[in-house]
């Protein structure tokens, strides 16, 4: 497995507190990660540092390295970054613009203007989120008329219009039913031939149905990380068996 | 307290409540009434299409309602961007938080001045100092300074409810800070934007004492930019002039009634426009 993201002895503090601690992890290319862990653990926190959402909080201090692709992720321009490591946020957040101007805004930002260029990329990255079906014929509309499944899975659009190589899901299901979960799921499978995915999740089922590699973290540290399957049936640390066996968390 | 001397304690007090508010509401009536009654019967079409001629012994308030569109728009062209323009910049980007305190402070001590000494400041520093002498510019430029608090007030109330994730998203997509708050960010508080203004035209609408001092008290009719170098008079300055200086209580009523009715549409569209916008926000 070629990684494409690394992280080495990262720590990260808000203010006083630690929120990471020494965290070093390779995420396979390709593939579909889990982070897994009870609340608090430092798995949203370590999401968020990968595509530098952290910068948006204050008084965040980051030590160790991020590098994606090979650079150093807190010496590359941020809007690069992003471009290139986007994200699906755990609540549906499209914008309050048509369904046609949210998946355009992305590849605007990146100073694409031409309409033919945006009807094409438009199209696509609703049909590759599986939404082109149902808003086809009100892409005018606005975005906020649509359930909070079709938002999500518009956001999963939104992201997937400017080309990004990796994904980063936080807990992108927790807000949604589960008919719209299965949905997000069985998207997420299949984009995972064409794109990085990490993903935070609540719901260790959820790990074991579309994951690949799950890492396990507690109270900040990286406790275990491996091929799902084999952290699932055969944990190696005593923390991660109690946490999957549901004895605490 | 026996129960009896209970029972005529809440009833004192409820005749208390009930004349006080008898009385509010009727104060309220009898002024609108006795302003219309007086004031309705003497607007014509004459005076609301004419200037005051004392050679055709005629009197019209054109020229007046003319300076009070002027001076709106002259002043809120100005107010807009600088409003905005603060409030964007303490909400969204001023790190130093005692700072914005202080500032949004004085803001808030600036709208409680009393406007004359707006209008003795206006006319030192614009009149004399900037040399515009008495003229509509100098009165709106007074006015830019007495609405300015408000207009951006109103922007960082309607800044700060919007929401977050909106900002995450943009960033999220590699967008920066400028094209976040621009695409994102200000069309979402457009509603704070909106009441700010109408806020401030019903100030304007009311203001005099700082026009008199700035804007002068002609009535002549004049093209928007010849107007903005030429002394002018609003409606309530008119009214004023009318009513103190020459006796004519049927023109100050007039513009009484005229300005009592503008004010309550304005109150009507602040209302339709914040229900207009949550309604939106709802959806």
């Amino acid at each position: 497995m070629k990684p494409i993201i690394t992280a080495k002895d990262l720590c990260l503090w808000y203010g006083s507190a630690q929120a990471l601690d020494h965290i070093t992890l390779d995420i396979p290319e390709n593939s579909i990660t889990a982070l897994i862990g009870p609340s608090g653990c430092g798995k949203s926190t370590f999401l968020k540092t990968l595509n530098r959402m952290n910068d948006l909080v204050e008084g965040v201090k980051i030590t160790g390295t991020v590098t994606y692709a090979g650079k150093d992720v807190f010496a590359t321009d941020v809007n690069q970054l992003r471009k290139e490591v986007g994200m699906v946020f755990q609540k549906p957040n499209p914008f309050p613009m048509s369904i046609y101007d949210n998946v355009a805004y992305g590849p605007r930002t990146h100073g694409i203007t031409a309409k033919k260029d945006l009807d094409q990329i438009v199209e696509q990255a609703l049909r590759d989120a599986a939404i082109w079906d149902e808003v086809k014929d009100r892409l005018k509309k606005n975005a906020l008329g649509l359930s909070g499944g079709q938002q999500q899975r518009l956001c999963i659009a939104r992201a997937l219009a400017v080309a990004p190589k990796v994904l980063l899901m936080d807990e992108p299901t927790s807000a949604l039913d589960p008919i719209s979960t299965s949905r997000i799921e069985e998207l997420v499978t299949q984009l995972k031939d064409r794109y990085t995915i990490i993903m935070v999740t609540h719901n260790m089922q959820q790990a074991v149905r579309v994951s690949d590699y799950t890492a396990f973290f507690l109270l900040g540290e990286l406790v275990e990380f491996g091929a799902t399957e084999s952290l699932f049936s055969q944990p190696v640390d005593r923390r991660t068996e109690d946490y999957i066996t549901g004895r605490f968390g | 307290m026996t129960s009896k001397k209970r029972t005529a304690f809440r009833w004192t007090v409820r005749l208390l409540m009930w004349t006080a508010t008898a009385l509010t509401a009727a104060l309220v009536v009898a002024l609108v009434v006795y302003v219309m009654a007086k004031g309705v019967p003497h607007i014509t079409w004459e005076l609301l299409s004419t200037e005051t001629s004392y050679l055709y012994d005629r009197k019209g308030i054109l020229p007046n309602i003319l300076n009070t569109i002027y001076i709106i728009l002259a002043a809120l062209v100005l107010v807009i961007p600088l409003g905005v323009g603060a409030a964007v910049y303490l909400t969204e980007y001023a790190k130093n938080k005692r700072l914005v305190a202080a500032i949004e402070y004085a803001a808030e001590i600036l709208s409680g001045i009393p406007s004359i000494i707006y209008g003795l400041v206006g006319m030192l520093v614009f009149s004399e100092f900037l040399g515009l002498g008495s003229s509509l510019l100098a009165g709106a430029l007074t006015l830019v300074i007495m609405n300015l608090p408000t207009i951006m007030r109103s922007t960082q109330e309607s800044l700060k409810t919007v929401p977050q994730s909106y900002r995450e998203g943009a960033f999220g997509l590699g967008a920066g800070k400028w094209r976040t708050i621009r695409t994102v960010v200000l069309p979402g508080c457009v509603d704070g934007v909106i009441t700010g203004c109408i806020l401030s035209v019903g100030r304007i609408l009311g203001e005099s004492a700082a026009l008199l001092f700035t804007a002068g008290t002609a009535n002549n009719l004049n093209g928007l930019f010849e107007a903005m170098t030429a002394p002018g008079s609003t409606l309530t300055v008119a009214l004023y002039y009318y009513a103190k200086e020459e006796g004519e209580f049927e023109v100050a009523f007039a513009i009484a009634a005229i300005l009592m009715v503008l004010s309550l549409l304005i109150n009507l569209a602040a209302t339709w426009v914040t229900r207009h916008f949550q309604r939106r926000k709802a959806l």
